[in-house]
């Protein structure tokens, strides 16, 4: 089993880094990953778990670097590209949307 | 997210008590929530709505909206008796995602060839209660037809208030194991929870059928 996010982002907080959570707010069609799910990121860039099949990741981490700066919450949305909902099993395309705040 | 709020999850979820984080989506705002924790009149029914769906999601409320994160333990299963039925309803409950424990004091029974992947514990279950933990979360699912073994496990079920106890035997069988029970001290009504003859009624003939009978009953019991 993969490591929980939320315990990755207790054991960075506690190494002093800065710290934004992503969670899936609500899903339309075949979206890959469930709401309630978690992806975490640091004041790095780096990153743990996932709200979507990997396609939208990278722009929800660019968002977290403004949410760690700024402190306030975001709320983005994505349309999972065909190509890469068929890429994770998916027969259609899906959508997401993702709510991002900084852990304080 | 506060970090307190963070903290306060985790530990909540490694306990295995079922826990919510509910936000204000405009705002930010957060509130944790614990069972018998009183809402505001605008949240009580949307987050009754999905507890019982056990379903996160976001709702609109007249405050504005809001997404519930519910973190509900997972489901587990544990089995009395590493029987041939047991073998059977254990691949199928892996695939349902239930965390699987199997009791059988029996050691030519709960080997681990038998049984590849499991928490398997050769010994008798009130050697080996204390890293059982039975919840709200847990079904309850007696296998081995022996009083000796099958008694004491489901009276702690019951205690426990496990979503599924279910015992395997006849309704003769059954009638005399209500007997002892009820002499050692189990109420009518914790009685009348114990799903005998166990599993959904589908004409179940052989070792498989009954572990889906069972599997179906698990799950009918923990989703409606």
């Amino acid at each position: 089993m993969n490591e929980d996010p939320l315990k990755i982002a207790q054991g960075w907080l506690a190494d002093g880094r800065d710290v934004a959570l992503a969670t899936v707010i609500e899903t339309w069609g075949s979206a890959p990953r469930k709401t309630g799910s978690h992806l975490v990121i640091d004041g790095e860039g780096n990153f743990e778990g996932s709200v979507s099949g990997g396609c939208v990741e990278g722009a929800v981490v660019y968002g977290a670097m403004d949410v760690i700066e700024s402190g306030k919450p975001q709320v983005l949305e994505f349309g999972v590209a065909d190509e890469t909902a068929w890429e994770v099993g998916l027969s259609c395309g899906g959508k997401v949307m993702v709510y991002l705040e900084k852990i304080k | 997210m506060k970090h307190d709020i963070l903290s306060e999850v985790l530990s909540l979820r490694e306990q295995r008590i079922a826990c919510a984080v509910i936000t204000h989506i405009e705002t930010g705002e957060q509130i944790l929530w614990q069972k018998d924790k009183v809402l505001s009149d605008a949240l009580q029914v949307p987050f009754e709505q999905a507890l019982r769906a056990r379903k996160s999601q976001r709702i609109e409320t007249e405050a504005g909206q809001y997404f519930i994160n519910l973190y509900l333990p997972e489901p587990r299963m544990v089995i009395i008796g590493a029987v041939h039925i047991a073998q059977a309803l254990v691949s199928m409950a892996k695939l349902s995602d239930y965390e699987i424990i199997i009791i059988d004091p029996r050691t030519a029974f709960a080997t681990q060839e038998r049984f590849p992947d499991v928490t398997l514990y050769g010994e008798w279950p009130q050697d080996i209660w204390d890293n059982v933990k039975l919840d709200a979360h847990t079904a309850l699912i007696a296998l081995t037809h022996d009083p000796k073994v099958d008694d004491w496990p489901l009276q702690k079920a019951l205690e426990a208030d496990c979503f599924y106890v279910g015992a395997l035997g006849s309704r003769k069988t059954h009638g005399k194991r209500c007997e002892r029970l009820a002499a050692s001290g189990v109420s009518e009504t914790a009685l009348e929870r114990i799903h005998a003859p166990i599993g959904l009624n589908i004409g179940a003939s052989n070792p498989v059928e009954i572990a889906v009978a069972i599997l179906a009953q698990v799950i009918e019991a923990h989703r409606i």
